[in-house]
């Protein structure tokens, strides 16, 4: 029985990585291209959540999955273009600044707008229900999540690796200079990234809000482990991210299977630290000429 | 040699902007009102973890010190209220400081943190300035760490375990039963842990499991596989805040049917977890369906400004500054000394319930009724906001209001 209780661990810690894989996949997308350390990431996930709220009485949970995510999307084009270009060049800690007080104006208008008590949200009837398999259990929600987030992995690495748009983002992350004495204009490309990256956290907000409550700081409650998500992954790396999450998510669940569910935040920061001091550039980061 | 050039006209007014902004917003409250006025310092926490509860902690102080000033203030001089975000135990402590010593309050009202109601209490013990405490629940505070010049408003958790307690031995979930519960890793579910395990064992029942669970833990799914795998006879949540709300959401996503009760509660968060998500029975200090005209005229009140109908919080702050006028009033005087000598006369107050209250003179902790709601099954909901089924008040019409309050040797408090 025990052995059974910790293998639903395993299985249940790697499909709990995928909440965190979401927003890394964006967080890590935007670093990379731009070298923006975009701290108001978790407020676009945040939002992500109220426009499914706001937006769902009228056209439904699935609407939201489609509409949530593009309008987040497009307000990350929107600030890419008025406040992240400024900062390409600058040094890191002025975009750092810059988020930040962007987290703090979106927290704050959130707080404005619809109050600060938690907004009331749940899964769609039709969605509810769980999976057994044997004695395992699992909701069919969480199976959704768990396809969306495949669905997105593969679709960004067939968009970054097959297609022409991802060649020019790749050489862009390595060489920007060079892309540029190629002829190549990178600002479309910059936007493009832009909506991808803060698209993917409005999704995750989509994707979360009917399991997770929906408050104005809910960001907070999710960044930071998105940061040690591809920190442990290493920057730059798609693949990185995809198995850091997954080890991230299994490493809390272990930690609550071996008995010590207080300790389960704290050890993924524990994770960090052993993997900073045994491989600084994280499991799969490249060496980036420009980060050095 | 700095490069000048990087000083550019556009990031000069970027620069001059955001101090701009830092000024209208970061500054802290100047309070300009004439010194006919009686000023009294709100502090709660109105971001953060708390936030939630502490944006009807305000509201409704706002509420009672307009209906105050309305009809005529105390004795005669308005009400002029000084808020803030108590934000952290180190902040709570610097502004209330600043609110004794250069706002001169009369008195400090709020606060729902245990760990910043402590560093509050502190400061008021040292300048002698009264604090009312509204939402602090933990008994350390309100016991060991009580305070001659601190008063408390809503419940200990001791109260709160004993309220749900009466239910749960009724629907013979005590006896002989194992618990599986959930703790806030913090100050305040530890207290709450200590009490509720103090009622368990006392009462013949036992742990299946007693797990902490981080304050900024939002995945439960571990620990619902443990509780499914546990087959509790209950499932104890004494869980803060926005935990609540993702613990709710969460049991009814792995449609785990084991029946639920809870230790500590607010209303907000309960109502922040969306249809068919509620369920259990639980623990509060007050509530929107109270059936006394006094209740429904708040509620009513509170509504027509807000647009939504109060919760607990906002009954604990609004009557918290209600008793302060009334008390005012009798002592005619706002001197911390001679109102905790009104009150420990034993002073009663009209708390908008079945029957008056009063501070019990050797802890000061509010002596009121409570009440142990059952939540109500999806298909019987009629509207948002009505979620529970009203319960009588504990202690019964017959009983003393000190049947659920912690005794002397619970919780022991001196002054000395």
């Amino acid at each position: 029985m025990q052995t059974v209780l910790f293998l639903q661990h395993v299985l249940n810690g790697l499909l709990a990585g995928t909440y965190y894989l979401l927003i890394a996949l964006g967080l890590s997308l935007i670093f990379s291209l731009g070298g923006i350390v975009n701290l108001a990431h978790g407020a676009f996930y945040a939002i992500g959540a109220y426009c499914t709220v706001v937006l769902s009485p009228s056209i439904g949970f699935g609407g939201s999955i489609v509409a949530a995510p593009a309008l987040v999307g497009i307000l990350g084009v929107m600030i890419e273009r008025t406040l992240f270009r400024r900062f390409y060049k600058a040094d890191p800690s002025l975009s750092l600044i810059l988020t930040f007080g962007l987290a703090m104006v979106a927290e704050q208008l959130l707080r404005m707008i619809f109050g600060a008590a938690p907004l009331s949200f749940s899964i769609p009837s039709e969605l509810r229900g769980q999976l057994f398999v044997g004695t395992f259990i699992y909701p069919y929600y969480r199976v959704l999540v768990l396809a969306v987030a495949a669905a997105c992995v593969g679709g960004l690495w067939f968009l970054l690796q097959r297609t022409a748009f991802g060649r020019v983002v790749r050489a862009g992350v390595q060489s920007p200079d060079m892309v540029g004495a190629l002829g190549i204009s990178l600002e479309p490309y910059m936007a493009a990234v832009a909506f991808l990256g803060v698209g993917l956290a409005g999704l995750a907000g989509v994707m979360l809000a009917p399991i997770f409550s929906i408050h104005p700081a809910m960001g907070n409650d999710i960044i930071t482990a998105a940061f040690v998500v591809v920190v442990i992954g290493g920057l730059g790396s798609f693949w990185g991210v995809v198995v850091a999450a997954l080890i991230v998510g299994l490493v809390k669940g272990l930690v609550v299977a071996f008995g010590f569910p207080q300790f389960s935040e704290a050890a993924m920061y524990l994770l960090m630290l052993l993997v900073l001091l045994i491989r600084p550039r994280g499991l799969f980061g490249e060496r980036i000429q420009r980060f050095e | 040699m700095p490069d000048l050039a990087v000083l550019s006209r556009r990031r000069l007014l970027g620069g001059a902007g955001a101090v701009g902004t830092l000024t209208i917003t970061g500054f802290p409250a100047i309070s300009y009102a004439q010194a006919d006025t009686i000023k009294i310092g709100h502090l709660t926490p109105r971001t953060g973890f708390l936030g939630t509860l502490g944006e009807y902690a305000v509201q409704a102080v706002d509420l009672a010190v307009e209906e105050i000033n309305a009809a005529g203030g105390v004795m005669g001089r308005k009400i002029d209220l000084i808020k803030e975000d108590s934000v952290n135990p180190q902040t709570a402590s610097t502004k209330a400081e600043r609110m004794v010593e250069r706002d001169k309050v009369a008195c400090i009202v709020g606060e729902i943190s245990s760990a910043s109601g402590l560093t509050i209490s502190q400061v008021a013990d040292r300048t002698k300035t009264l604090f009312v405490n509204t939402g602090c629940n933990s008994d350390e505070l309100r016991g060991k760490g009580c305070k001659k010049f601190m008063a408390h408003v809503e419940s200990a958790n001791s109260m709160y375990v004993k309220t749900v307690g009466r239910a749960l031995l009724a629907q013979d979930l005590v006896k002989g039963k194992r618990w599986f519960s959930l703790t806030a890793d913090y100050a305040f579910g530890h207290d709450l842990l200590r009490v509720a395990k103090r009622f368990m064992e006392a009462n013949g029942g036992q742990f299946a499991a007693d797990k902490l669970v981080p304050t900024d833990a939002t995945d439960f799914s571990a620990l619902l596989l443990e509780i499914r795998t546990a087959k509790p006879d209950l499932v104890v949540s004494n869980l803060a805040g926005l935990q609540i709300t993702n613990f709710l959401k969460q049991y009814s996503e792995f449609g785990l049917d084991f029946p639920v009760a809870g230790f500590g509660f607010d209303t907000a968060v309960a109502w922040g977890a969306g249809k068919g998500n509620f369920f259990g029975t639980w623990p509060l200090v007050w509530h929107h369906l109270i059936d006394t005209p006094g209740s429904k005229a708040f509620v009513a009140a509170f509504t027509k400004k807000y647009n939504k109908p109060p919760e607990n919080q906002a009954w604990g702050d609004y009557i918290a500054m209600k008793i302060l006028a009334q008390s005012m009033n009798e002592a005619k005087s706002t001197e911390a000394a001679k109102l905790i000598e009104h009150w420990e006369k034993g002073a009663k107050f009209d708390l908008l319930k079945t029957r008056p209250g009063y501070f019990r003179a050797w802890d000061h902790q509010l002596m009121h009724e409570m009440y142990a709601v059952e939540a109500l099954k999806a298909s019987e909901l009629k509207n948002q906001w009505d979620i529970y089924r009203p319960s009588p008040p504990i202690p019964g019409a017959n009983e003393d209001l000190e049947a659920i309050a912690p005794t002397r040797e619970e919780n022991a408090c001196s002054f000395a």
